[in-house]
């Protein structure tokens, strides 16, 4: 039945497609409708005499569930605008909030000059935003005047939200991600204490800066790389735009012209405007313009830009955020590390408010892709949390807890100098020094939660960075839970710093560290100068160190006057290339002397865990391809004043244990029930096959039909016996259905009615009572690559019976193959192959032999020889049905005949009895011939 | 008529022997239907009623060693292996060929850079290389014919009828032809193995991509693991051409159905847009076994494929042995 086998393959593959065609349409689909946003552009007035006009471009997405709903605010990164947070927004909408995204002041469509999120300027913006939303009928209200809002935002977008949050006490909730504490600091890092005055500038991050906010007239999505580049949204699109980004950078030039010739640029108050001016500056204003240039120039902090820098940084307004603060800051960040989160927590928690801060795997370095969907969805639930009436139960009532009412709501906040509780730690006192503290031991008091997203490994599907978020219930700092010390060693060693301080040792490069490294697994090139490097390794850990927090290292500086220098961290493993977490270095300036001036360093902070067997290497370099570095050559030796690397920790951090996926266990079992009910249901009834008279004959068939598939019937109601020692002929012309009755026999194919019994045994395929069976049907079917004789050997094995009972010898006498048996059957003729066949039906001498048109093939002597064997086979009580439409040998051969045609039975009797029933009465005799036609009723 | 002419002359020399021989099986009639009726003969006594032929027992039939040695001496067996067993020797040729890997630590760390770096990193190579497609050819092969030819020669319906029950048929089939699989995806990787080590010496694996070594006495249980799983891997291809052989009398269509399948599975598993659908694909675990070899093996990839693969090949077995049961033997 290969056509219906064909026909059920087909239906299995047309379902295949189907499933594959579905599936695929289910995941192509559009999912839900996205909810619109309407484009507003709200005027506001800003400046220190709030005397500035400008029109900020914004939309709105009106809540989805309709009534009055908590409102977020949405912050795009520099360089971008609100268009990068349409998606955002409209699912926060989805989700029953009123969501209002911006472009802020000097950004995308708004009018304006960039302030870098000033007191005066951008903060008063949002305030004046969240007079809108106050405004709004579907935004709710706690109060007049103050509606239930929100801020969510990345980099530019997250300082937004921790100023606003100081500046306005109608604010709820924020979620400020990968953003600063101190943008003086951020600029001009500076790793031994000694603050952002004598930091080494960041000179690379800040030109990306200057140039994205030079970008002028941008028409909405022009601005895509950079925005993404310096925190979009939610900071983890980053990795996506930095391709673009270095592109844009080079060409701002040509941007800062196009923003002049579209007039939308500086105008009014910072009067001096020339072309040149415009394109050099850009879209920033005049005073942060010039500030930059000077900077840029002389690559170090001046006390002005400072000022100016630390005005628009949390830092400077500590005590004054004391609302429920969710900090996601990003371990892969050279632009605003690990520290800056940290300050923002310590300041924020003093003040008593709810905190918690996450570590997540990306930053402005990219590379954070895997928990991008993680980060909205804690984004969300920070909102829901603390903006929705106890929307998870069990949660602390969001307002009601300890959080202090806002002081004087929806007044000016520069009345609002309410002196708080000083926050611990050197960071309220020493705002500059925030992101080196180094205490160790103890938790920062106040902050309720602490995720870090860790290196999962890969998934094995998708072969992308897997990211897991372990989690403490207490926040440790950058000291970590406990201290650890690794012994370091190396010999004090001269190091250069090259003239132009190039070529630069390479970490994290700006823009292009996210290309390089692709995932977190911290895969970013480091390259050393030679010469320029000093190295201090430890030996071999003996047991694997989690390093959470910031590794100190004291060094000693030999030379003279003030010298800049780099310290990083490896991770060696012994494999080709040593790894620098997350691509960080620690910069320091310190001022050498001959007899060595000693320095801690506080190595950038990570969360890694470095195994046993790897060691820790410190380096020191002179130069950092993403620094100002000095340009004159300049010779220094290093080494170390204590030989201990303290290494931070944190035990508590837990990951959820993740086991195989469920499916992995249950699709199997699923798979051995489903089987063995395919097998059950498929069992064929074969109970009755032990029914049946204990002496029958050797065979009887009953009402047999067979039908083909298109119904026609095959074998008709035929019934017939034979008795024991006969030789029963089998007449019939072709189609007459006595190869498919053969079959039947044999329990090849499946009767549609009646039932076959061999020696009072039904016939069911592979019945016992086969075996007494012998059969050649339909031409011999042997393996070509074997001999004659292992065919019948192998057969007779097959069978699984005594080879002494096999009769071997009388069978392959009379296949009569002499030597051809030792040849492969596959050179044998036809002749050949038919009575080697007859000789495999004849092994162990069965009871009953069936043989289909035995003498096809064979010669007339073979012919005459093959009719004696039978004659003689049948006369010991042994009984052979031959099929055959030679009527001359029937008639020679079997003493008993049934004729068959078109599946009927026609005549069954002794060969005599058809002879004599027809005998005609004017012939010489009765011809078997003419009987035959006559029965079947053919024309002569 | 020739070849009958030819055929003939041997036949009339065996003339006399054949006649007497048949007069012999007629004289020794009534010895044998003694025995027959003898009891004890079947497993029922009752006189001529037996049931069985004497010494017939349907859990005797078809014994392993026999469908062993039935498969054993066809040329595609021993063409399949002949050629799993030179290409690693081929490979070994090949990279001492072709120029030396330019400036030592410099190239990059891919697996076939590494290839030449040990025993061990050969071994990996050279299963790399031919799981995708040589394997699974190799397993296709086996399970895919083991049926089939059966029916394309004739030989199936005496076996059918010598009687073998046609389920233990199938099982005894089955467990011979995954043994040849099983061998043939046992044998690469060890004679790779022995061929690399032979040619580049017996040193610590190398792990692609880091380049980080990890002892070599370390490693060998997990290339066990590896080389267990690739079997495991191939257990889907190795049903489905089972159950295309069941089904049709052309063993090459039931083998390169199978191979065709995992064309298409290797095809749609390339279309990023089916997502986390891609991970039941039957081929999409097939390299997971890189895993065990990095410095921190993961195994989750691999249970994930010994599930999908143990899921599919036991549905599809279910089918077989249904299809089977069912199905009118016309061949």
């Amino acid at each position: 039945m290969t056509l219906r086998g064909g026909r059920r393959a087909l239906a299995a593959l047309v379902a295949l497609a189907l499933v594959v065609v579905g599936g695929l349409a289910w995941f192509l689909w559009p999912s839900t409708p996205q909810v619109r946003g309407q484009d507003v552009a709200i005027p506001v007035l800003d400046g220190p005499a709030d005397d500035q006009r400008v029109t900020l471009d914004a939309t709105y997405f009106p809540p989805a569930s309709g009534g009055r709903a908590p409102a977020v605010l949405l912050a795009h990164g520099f360089g971008g605008s609100k268009d990068d947070l349409r998606d955002e927004a409209a699912r926060l909408a989805g989700r029953g909030y009123a969501v209002l995204t911006w472009s802020a002041r000097g950004f995308g469509r708004s009018t304006g000059e960039i302030a870098l999120n000033s007191p005066d300027y951008e903060v008063k913006d949002v305030r004046q935003l969240v007079d809108w939303l106050a405004r709004r009928p579907d935004v709710r209200l706690d109060g007049n005047g103050d509606p239930r809002v929100g801020i969510a935002g990345g980099s530019y977008g997250g300082a937004i939200a921790l100023m606003a949050a100081a500046y306005d006490g109608r604010i709820d909730a924020i979620v400020p991600q990968i953003t600063w504490y101190d943008l003086a600091d951020a600029l001009f890092p500076e790793s031994t204490g000694r603050g952002a005055e004598h930091g080494v500038f960041k000179k690379m991050w800040a030109g990306i800066f200057f140039s994205a906010g030079g970008g002028g007239l941008s028409s909405g999505g022009s601005a895509g790389g950079l925005a993404a580049l310096t925190g979009g949204g939610t900071g983890q699109r980053a990795g996506q735009g930095t391709g673009q980004g270095t592109g844009q950078n080079a060409s701002s030039g040509a941007d800062g012209q196009t923003g002049a010739d579209g007039g939308n640029g500086g105008d009014g108050g910072n009067g001096t405007t020339a072309a040149s001016r415009q394109a050099q500056c850009g879209r920033f204003q005049s005073e942060i313009c010039d500030v930059y240039l000077t900077i840029a120039e002389t690559g170090r902090a001046t006390p002005e830009a400072v000022k100016l820098l630390r005005a628009s940084s949390p830092a400077s307004v500590p005590g004054r955020i004391r609302i429920p603060t969710l900090l996601i800051q990003g371990q892969r960040d050279s632009l605003f590390p690990l520290g800056h989160a940290d300050a923002n927590a310590r300041a924020i928690a003093a003040t008593g408010a709810p905190v918690e801060v996450a570590w997540i795997s990306g930053g402005h370095d990219g590379g954070g892709d895997a928990d991008t969907e993680w980060v909205e969805e804690r984004t969300t639930a920070w909102l829901d949390r603390w903006l929705k009436d106890s929307p998870v139960p069990g949660a602390e009532a969001g307002r009601a807890s300890g959080v202090p009412a806002p002081a004087g709501t929806a007044t000016d906040t520069a009345t609002d100098t309410t002196a708080t509780a000083a926050p611990s730690g050197p960071d309220a006192t020493a705002p500059a020094t925030g992101t080196q503290d180094t205490r160790g031991g103890g938790s920062v008091r106040g902050v309720q939660g602490f995720t870090v997203s860790r290196d999962g490994g890969r998934d094995p599907g998708t072969r992308r960075a897997v990211v897991v978020h372990a989690t403490a219930p207490s926040y440790a700092g950058l000291g970590g839970t406990a201290r650890s010390e690794v012994r370091v060693s190396g010999p004090v060693q001269d190091i250069a710093n090259p003239p132009g301080g190039s070529p630069a040792s390479i970490s994290a490069v700006p823009g292009i560290g996210s290309l390089l490294g692709g995932s977190s697994a911290n895969l970013g090139v480091s390259v050393d100068m030679p010469g320029q490097a000093a190295v201090f390794e430890s030996a071999p850990l003996p047991k694997p160190v989690h390093v959470t927090g910031t590794p100190t290292v004291r060094i000693k500086v030999y030379g003279t006057g003030e010298v800049t220098l780099f310290a990083k961290l490896y991770d060696a493993s012994g494999g080709r290339l040593a790894v620098l977490p997350s691509s960080l270095v620690a910069p320091l300036r310190v001022t050498a002397s001959e007899s060595g001036t000693e320095a801690t360093v506080t190595l950038p902070a990570i969360d890694r865990r470095f195994d046993a067997g790897h060691r820790l290497r410190v380096v020191v370099t002179t130069t950092d391809m993403g620094y100002a570095t000095p340009a004159k050559p300049a010779a220094y030796r290093v080494g170390l004043a204590g030989d201990t690397l303290s290494l931070p920790g944190d035990a508590s951090l837990t990951a959820p244990a993740t086991g195989p996926a469920w499916w992995t266990w249950a699709a199997p079992l699923a798979a051995i029930v489903v089987a063995a009910g395919l097998l059950a249901a498929g069992r064929r009834r074969t109970a009755s096959e032990r029914d049946g008279e204990p002496d029958g004959v050797p065979l009887r068939i009953t009402g047999l039909t067979k039908r083909y598939r298109n119904g026609e019937k095959a074998v008709d109601d035929l019934s017939f016996h034979v008795e024991k020692g006969q030789v029963l002929g089998l007449l019939g012309p072709n189609g007459a259905g006595k190869t498919t009755t053969m079959r039947m026999m044999m329990g090849l194919i499946h009767p549609d009615e009646g039932e076959i019994h061999i020696f009072g045994r039904r016939v069911v395929p592979g019945a016992p009572v086969l075996s007494r069976l012998g059969s050649f049907v339909e031409g011999p079917g042997f393996l070509p690559h074997l001999t004659g004789r292992a065919n019948l050997e192998l057969y007779w094995q097959a069978t699984g019976r005594p080879a002494e009972d096999a009769h071997m010898e009388e069978a392959l006498e009379i296949a009569g193959l002499g030597a051809a048996l030792e040849r492969a059957v596959r050179t044998y003729s036809q002749g050949m192959r038919q009575r080697l066949a007859i000789a495999q039906a004849m092994l162990g001498l069965p009871d009953l032999l069936v043989l289909d048109e035995p003498t096809n093939g064979l010669d007339p002597p073979q012919i005459a020889e093959m009719r004696e064997v039978l004659k003689a086979y049948a006369e010991g009580g042994r009984t052979v049905i031959v099929s055959s439409h030679l009527l001359g040998e029937v008639e020679q051969t079997c003493s008993h005949v049934v004729v068959m045609r078109r599946g009927r039975l026609v005549f069954q009797g002794p060969v005599g009895d058809l002879l004599g029933s027809r005998s005609p009465v004017d012939g010489p005799g009765p011809r078997l011939e003419d009987v035959f036609l006559d029965l079947i009723g053919e024309a002569r | 008529m020739s070849v009958n002419g030819d055929a003939a002359v041997p036949a009339r020399a065996s003339e006399t022997p054949a006649r007497a021989s048949a007069t012999r099986a007629a004289g020794n009639g009534t010895r044998t239907a003694d025995d027959v009726a003898r009891p004890g003969g079947g497993t029922d006594a009752a006189g001529d009623g037996t049931r069985t032929a004497r010494g017939y027992a349907p859990g005797r039939t078809l014994s392993l060693r026999v469908e062993f040695v039935r498969q054993f001496r066809r040329r595609r067996t021993m063409a399949m292996f002949g050629l799993l067993l030179a290409l690693p020797w081929v490979l070994v040729v090949a990279f001492q060929f072709g120029p030396g890997p330019g400036g030592q630590g410099t190239s990059s760390l891919r697996m076939s850079d590494l290839a030449t770096q040990g025993g061990l990193n050969f071994a990996a190579f050279a299963l790399s290389v031919s799981t995708s497609f040589l394997l699974v050819v190799a397993v296709a092969l086996f399970c895919g014919d083991t049926v089939a030819s059966e029916a394309s020669w004739s030989s199936l319906r005496y076996l059918l009828a010598a009687p073998v029950p046609r389920d233990r048929l199938l099982r005894q089939k089955l467990i011979v032809a995954m043994g040849y699989s099983a061998a043939a995806v046992t044998v690469l990787p060890l004679m790779a193995l022995l061929a690399g080590t032979i040619a580049f010496g017996w040193n610590d694996i190398q792990v692609p991509g880091t380049g980080e070594t990890i002892p070599a006495a370390d490693v060998l249980p997990r290339f066990a693991v590896v080389v267990g799983y690739a079997l495991v891997s191939q257990l889907v291809v190795a049903s489905v051409a089972f159950l295309l052989s069941v089904g049709t009398d052309s063993p090459l269509g039931a083998v390169g159905g199978a191979v065709g399948l995992v064309i298409v599975s290797s095809i749609l598993q390339a279309v990023e847009a089916l997502g986390s659908i891609r991970e039941f694909l039957p081929t999409f675990w097939n390299t997971a076994w890189l895993d065990a070899l990095a410095p921190e093996p993961d195994y989750s990839g691999m249970i994930k494929g010994v599930a999908v693969s143990v899921t599919y090949s036991v549905i599809l077995i279910a089918f077989a042995f249904r299809r089977f049961r069912a199905k009118d033997v016309v061949s």
